[in-house]
């Protein structure tokens, strides 16, 4: 039997993967431009068995989600740039918890209230803390509705294995654009929830903590979070690479801005000029192993983002600074188009 | 007859079970417990009803009252 | 010699880091009799807030789940929305319900969360050190109103949260109580048993207050301080049933 094929939103094609993922509790706020997912939840979540609430804060959504992660329950919550920022507290003590949900920012412009337009600069904020301590996000950045989709369903799973919070990243135009999507049959990664609060009886008490007051406490459990980040490091890098195999410029892209990198990549072979895509999947644990072994043969490599060079660094941190890097970028809602990329790489050449 | 069977050494010397104990029953020791502190001491010559009021304001569990 | 009094078994036998006389003692472990005593203690679970009683699992042999400061009722409503089974109760001070968190306490609150909340109010932050709270009293002096609260300096006014929350829908029962003496520890269990039996019979959200000796912080000793609570604080937050 052919598997469904469906035509919808990167914001429903989310809340359509969470559920099919085994989702029971969604807690969320609104804010524009992730709006379809939320009242898909509240329409369909509760139709699967499972709890939608509104919450009254993206603050209060991030606790809440602590609270079902912690009697073990699949559970996911999203919101947009200014509300990821305000769950930044819960996400730090989720990491610390080591309690497993599903974090989606469909990203806007920024700082501050922006506008609602797509852009890529949280990828900072993603990758590099947001929240306070040594934690780190799984990361995960998907370039169609179809992605949106499987990554969800990914994260989902990455986020149990590890009992770390994952995050899917994506920009408002992503969220908001349909597409056709396959509705292949999810594979569910089924752990065993033995840490999780419950009924007690015959047995040690169970906490769900992030607090270590007596000396020496703390620092043995940043180490089992530091060898765990090391695991997921090598384990879990992902990564599409495009006309790669002959490039002598590489593109660096995430998220749909790479659909439009690639386009430049068409455009610049048609003119007999040797680019290829690189195009990170997980944007942590960032695929440096990948980047490194593509990059050996380029004579550069620009990165082009929809903010004002954040990934950028991360590139360059990979790759040492074996080759030179430009960037090119627009924010604040601004998007690099094919012909801004080709002509900005001429006049490189 | 009652009896007030009192912690020594997990006595932290708040003196709530002094102050509440209606027959006046218990007092401050004149030496110190482990902790450092005058602890509670209940008076076996005097007469204990039950009340259980020590008991109650105990915020350290250290008292158990016994029924002779 | 038969013994008539019984320490409960689900409150651990470690000594608790709480300072002589303060009322954190006397409130566990009625909650522990009361959980005992109603036959819940196994699917109990608590989620721990933040100030002195942040290691209250320490004391209390069930299952705890943290939270972040004010989010107390946030995480509850997580976890019994995903298990409905579970009894749940927060147990969070002053400034966790009343400040930080009071948009988490109102909004669990108003969508009559069946939840158990334990309140215990001090009039102050006691583990920073005696800072302001909102339910410090007119007057008194604190870390952060070093010359006396004053409303008319904008320090604002003692909140009564309890007051306040009563007045939604989706409130079953608000009792204010102390542990200031031996009477009132009493009523204060009947309250606090009555506000777990809410829950087991899905009657919605039950909040008891509970003002409870701080005597390091209102630099009093524990007899003082129980003084203090029954002629003082008992002014501006009266005792008895507000819902």
């Amino acid at each position: 039997m052919k598997d469904k094929k469906i035509f919808i939103t990167g914001n429903e094609a989310m809340g359509l993967a969470a559920i099919k993922a085994g989702c029971k509790f969604y807690a969320g706020y609104p804010i524009t431009p992730q709006n379809e997912l939320t009242a898909f939840m509240a329409r369909e979540l509760p139709k699967a068995g499972g709890v939608f609430v509104q919450a009254e804060s993206e603050l209060a959504a991030i606790n809440m989600i602590i609270g079902a992660a912690s009697v073990g329950a699949r559970c996911m919550t999203s919101s947009s740039s200014p509300g990821i920022s305000l769950k930044q507290e819960g996400i730090s003590y989720i990491a610390g918890m080591q309690l497993p949900c599903l974090i989606i920012n469909v990203m806007r412009g920024g700082p501050g209230l922006g506008n609602i337009a797509p852009s890529q600069s949280d990828y900072f904020q993603a990758t590099k803390g947001g929240g306070h301590g040594d934690y780190r996000l799984i990361v995960l950045a998907p370039n169609s509705v179809q992605e949106a989709y499987d990554l969800v369903i990914l994260g989902f799973n990455l986020a149990d294995k590890y009992r770390n919070p994952t995050m899917i990243l994506l920009d408002a135009m992503l969220g908001q654009m349909s597409e056709s999507v396959i509705l292949k049959k999810p594979k569910i990664l089924k752990v065993k929830k033995d840490w999780k609060i419950d009924i007690k009886k015959d047995r040690p008490q169970r906490i769900i903590r992030s607090f270590f007051i007596k000396e020496g406490f703390l620092e043995k459990h940043n180490l089992i979070l530091k060898r765990k980040y090391e695991r997921i490091k090598k384990k879990e890098q992902r990564a599409q690479d495009y006309r790669t195999q002959d490039a002598k410029i590489l593109i660096v892209s995430f998220g749909s801005q790479s659909r439009i990198s690639k386009e430049a990549v068409e455009i610049l072979r048609k003119k007999g000029i040797k680019a290829g895509l690189f195009r990170p999947i997980t944007l942590w644990p960032f695929p440096e192993d990948s980047l490194k072994r593509i990059s050996k043969k380029v004579k550069f490599i620009l990165v082009v983002e929809q903010n004002f060079g954040q990934m950028v660094e991360d590139v360059r941190l990979a790759i040492r600074d074996k080759k030179p890097v430009y960037f090119f970028g627009r924010a604040g809602g601004g998007i690099p188009t094919a012909t801004q990329i080709v002509n900005f790489i001429k006049k490189l050449l | 007859m009652y009896e007030v069977k009192i912690e020594k050494d997990r006595c932290k010397g708040c003196g709530l079970c002094i102050e509440f104990c209606p027959q006046k029953n218990l007092e401050f020791s004149k030496d110190l417990n482990k902790r450092g502190v005058k602890y509670a001491v209940f008076n076996k010559n005097k007469k204990c009803i039950g009340c259980k009021f020590c008991y109650l304001m105990c915020p350290d569990s250290c008292i158990e009252i016994y029924e002779r | 010699m038969k013994k008539i009094t019984k320490t409960p078994s689900v409150l651990k036998p470690n000594p608790t880091h709480y300072c002589p006389g303060c009322g954190h003692g006397i409130v566990h472990r009625i909650i522990c009799e009361v959980i005992e005593e109603l036959g819940i203690k196994e699917k109990t679970v608590g989620v721990a807030s933040v100030g002195c009683s942040v290691i209250i699992y320490d004391y209390i042999d069930i299952d705890f789940c943290e939270s972040a400061h004010g989010r107390a009722l946030a995480t509850a409503t997580g976890i019994k929305r995903c298990r409905p089974d579970l009894i749940v109760f927060t147990y969070q001070g002053d400034g966790d319900l009343a400040s930080i968190g009071v948009a988490e306490t109102l909004h669990a609150a108003n969508r009559g969360e069946n939840l158990t909340c334990i309140f215990i109010n001090n009039t102050c932050y006691g583990m920073t050190g005696g800072q302001m709270a909102p339910t410090t009293l007119v007057n008194q002096v604190t870390a952060t109103t070093p010359f006396g609260r004053k409303p008319e300096r904008g320090e604002g006014h003692p909140l009564k949260i309890s007051e306040i929350l009563a007045s939604l829908d989706g409130v079953c029962f608000v009792e204010r109580v102390s542990v200031s003496n031996p009477k009132n520890v009493l009523k204060a269990k009947q309250a606090i048993k009555q506000a777990f039996i809410n829950q087991i019979e899905n009657k919605g959200f039950s909040l008891v207050e509970v003002l409870s000796m701080c005597p390091t912080i209102w630099r009093k000793t524990p007899s003082q301080a129980c003084k203090w609570i029954d002629e003082v604080v008992t002014k501006t937050y009266p005792l008895g049933r507000i819902k």
